[in-house]
C-alpha cells in the first residue's frame, strides 16, 4: 500500500476528527411482553443485558486494534410504548428506570426506545408512555424518547402534537436539559443509530448492529483543496470523502457484529458534528462559500452537501439506512452556535434547512416564555415538511426556563451550549386547539 | 497478524535502530519499510507481521507504547485491514 493512503488515513483520524460516532445494538422485546408488568421488565432486563453483554467490550477492543476512535456505545428498543402496553401498568416510569439500570450495567451511553408511535392514531400504551416521559426522564440519565406524530403514509396527529407541546414545557419546568433526550418525529426510520431518536423498529430482525458515522472535518480538510472551483468539483469532492469515511463505518460495522455473533444492519451515512473545533458543518457550508451559515445561499449549499454524502457513501456500504444526511443540530457544532449569537442564524432559516437536510430543528434553545401552543406549531410545521417531503424531520427544542434570547443552555460535553433563539411570538393556539388528524397528502401532482 | 505502524518524532540519531531493535525482541517481521524527514520531522512507516498465537495485538501495542514514552517518538500501531478497507475498492 502506499504511504501516501496510509497517511491520508491516519490524518483523518488523528486531526480531522473522523470517528465512528455510534455503534448502536438494536433489540427487540417482542419476546418481553407479560401481563405483569414486574415480569416484563425483568424480562426486559434480561434481554437487554445477556444480548448486548459484550458490546462496549468488543467496541473498546476494534478502537484499540484499528486506532479508530469509537465515541458512543449505544442501545435501541423496541418503542416501549408497544412492549408496556400488554401490562396493566398505569404509568410507564419503571420501564424508563429498568432501561437505565440496564444500560448502567452494561456501561453503555445512552438507551433509546421508550417511544410511541402515534402518526395515525393512540393504542393505549401510547397515551401512558406520553405522559410518563416528563417523569421518565427526569428519573434517568441515559434514557432516550421519541415520538412520531406524522408519516407521508399517515398524514399528521395534530392531537399528539398538542400534547407534546405541553410534555416539552413539562418537561423544562423540571430541568430544561431534560428536553435533549426527546425527539418529536415524523417519517421516524426503524434503523436509526443515533440519538436521541433512535429505536429498533417493530419490522426488524431480533437483534441488529448498526453504525452511524461522522466526519464534518474530513470532509471541510478534502474542500479546501478546490476553492474556487466550480460548485460540481466540490459535489465530487465531497462523494469521494463521504465514501472513504464510510468504509470506515462499513468496516468497523461488519468486524463488531462478526464478534458480537449478531447480523449487520445498516450504516448510517451522517455527518454528525461536535462542538470540537474543525469538527462542524457549518464550517463546511461556509468552506463551499458562504460567508456565513444562515446567509441566503445557506439552503442550496446545504442540499448539494447532503446529496452528495448520499451518492458517495451509498456505493461504499452493503446496506445504507438511518437518517443518513448531514446533521444540523445548534448546540452541537461549534460554527452554529457562534453564527446564532452573531444574529446570522435564526430559527427560520433552519427550518427552512430542514427541507433538504437528514432531520430537523435539532437542539435549539427557546426562550422560557415560549408557550406550548408555540412549541407545537413549530413541530406542526416540521412534521408537515417531512410528510409533504417524504423525509424524516423532527424537533428537539429546549425551552431555556427563566431565560430569553441572550441567554444560553449548557450541555455539556459532546452536546454542547445552546443560545436561546427568538421565536415568532404570533399564536398559532386556536390552530393546535382544534386537534384531530391532518390527512395524508396526494401522492401524484408533485408541485 | 498484519499491521501498519506508524513513526514520527524529532529527529534523531538511531530511531530506525531503535525501532527495528524493539521488532526484533517482540519477533516482529518487518515486511516494507519507508521513512523521510518532513522538516525536521522523522516519519517512518512500516508495515510489520507476526504471529499473533505468540504475541497478540494487545502486548505489541503496549511494547510499542514504552518505547514511544522512552525515546520520546510517536508510535501508532493499527491493524492493516483498516487502511485497505477505506483505501481500496
Amino acid at each position: 500500500m502506499e504511504s501516501r493512503s496510509i497517511l491520508e488515513t491516519i490524518q483523518m483520524v488523528a486531526e480531522e476528527n473522523l470517528d465512528i460516532r455510534t455503534i448502536t445494538m438494536g433489540i427487540s422485546l417482542f419476546d418481553c411482553i407479560d401481563s405483569d408488568g414486574e415480569r416484563a421488565r425483568q424480562k426486559i432486563y434480561d434481554k437487554i443485558t445477556t444480548s448486548a453483554k459484550d458490546l462496549v467490550k468488543v467496541a473498546d477492543q476494534i478502537q484499540e486494534e484499528y486506532g479508530i476512535p469509537i465515541i458512543n456505545k449505544r442501545i435501541s428498543v423496541t418503542p416501549i410504548a408497544l412492549i408496556a402496553a400488554a401490562s396493566g401498568d398505569q404509568d410507564y416510569v419503571a420501564y424508563a428506570v429498568t432501561m437505565e439500570r440496564a444500560a448502567q450495567a452494561l456501561g453503555v451511553d445512552l438507551i433509546g426506545g421508550f417511544s410511541a408511535l402515534v402518526q395515525k392514531g393512540y393504542q393505549s400504551g401510547d397515551r401512558k408512555l406520553i405522559a410518563s416521559i416528563p417523569e421518565a426522564l427526569a428519573a434517568t440519565s441515559r434514557v432516550c424518547s421519541s415520538v412520531n406524530v406524522g408519516s407521508t403514509r399517515a398524514g399528521i396527529n395534530l392531537d399528539a402534537i398538542g400534547e407534546m407541546g405541553r410534555v416539552i414545557k413539562q418537561i423544562a419546568a423540571d430541568d430544561p436539559i431534560n428536553c435533549m433526550s426527546l425527539v418529536v418525529f415524523a417519517n421516524a426510520v426503524d434503523d436509526n443509530p443515533f440519538m436521541a431518536g433512535a429505536f429498533h423498529g417493530v419490522g426488524e430482525a431480533d437483534r441488529v448492529i448498526n453504525v452511524g458515522i461522522s466526519g464534518p472535518g474530513v470532509v471541510k480538510r478534502a474542500l479546501e483543496e478546490v476553492r474556487g472551483q466550480a460548485i460540481d468539483v466540490v459535489s465530487e469532492q465531497i462523494k469521494k470523502t463521504a465514501f472513504k469515511v464510510t468504509r470506515m463505518g462499513q468496516f468497523v460495522g461488519t468486524i463488531a457484529a462478526e464478534r458480537l455473533n449478531v447480523p449487520f444492519g445498516i450504516v448510517d451515512l451522517s455527518l454528525a458534528p461536535t462542538p470540537n473545533e474543525g469538527d462542524s458543518v457549518a464550517e463546511i457550508l461556509e468552506e463551499i462559500g458562504l460567508e456565513s451559515v444562515g446567509a441566503p445561499g445557506t439552503t442550496a449549499a446545504l442540499a448539494l452537501l447532503n446529496d452528495a454524502v448520499k451518492k458517495g457513501g451509498v456505493m461504499a456500504c452493503e446496506h445504507v439506512g438511518g437518517l443518513s444526511g448531514a446533521f444540523i443540530p445548534v448546540s452541537e457544532d461549534a460554527e452554529m452556535i457562534r453564527a446564532v449569537s452573531a444574529g446570522r442564524l435564526n430559527i427560520e432559516k433552519l427550518e427552512a434547512m430542514t427541507a433538504v437536510c437528514s432531520v430537523g430543528l435539532d437542539m435549539i434553545a427557546v426562550p422560557g416564555k415560549t408557550s406550548a401552543a408555540t412549541i407545537s406549531g413549530m413541530i406542526a410545521d416540521e412534521a408537515a415538511i417531512g410528510m409533504i417531503n417524504n423525509k424524516t424531520t423532527a424537533v428537539r427544542v429546549i425551552p431555556a426556563t427563566d431565560q430569553d434570547v441572550g441567554g444560553s443552555v449548557e450541555f455539556g460535553g459532546l452536546f454542547g451550549r445552546a443560545p436561546v433563539m427568538a421565536v415568532n411570538e404570533s399564536q398559532p393556539k386556536a390552530f393546535i386547539e382544534r386537534g384531530g388528524h391532518i390527512p395524508a397528502p396526494i401522492h401524484s401532482f408533485k408541485n | 497478524m498484519k499491521a501498519i505502524i506508524t513513526v514520527v518524532g524529532q529527529d534523531q540519531v538511531g530511531i530506525v535502530a531503535k525501532v527495528a531493535n524493539e521488532l526484533a525482541r517482540l519477533e516482529i517481521n518487518i515486511v516494507d519499510m519507508s521513512q523521510t524527514l518532513m522538516e525536521h520531522n522523522f516519519t517512518m512507516m512500516l508495515s510489520a507481521e507476526w504471529d499473533d498465537q505468540q504475541l497478540s495485538f494487545a502486548a505489541a501495542k503496549a511494547a510499542l507504547e514504552d518505547l514511544s514514552q522512552s525515546a520520546s517518538l510517536t508510535i501508532r500501531i493499527q491493524r492493516q485491514a483498516v487502511f485497505d478497507a477505506i483505501q481500496k475498492l
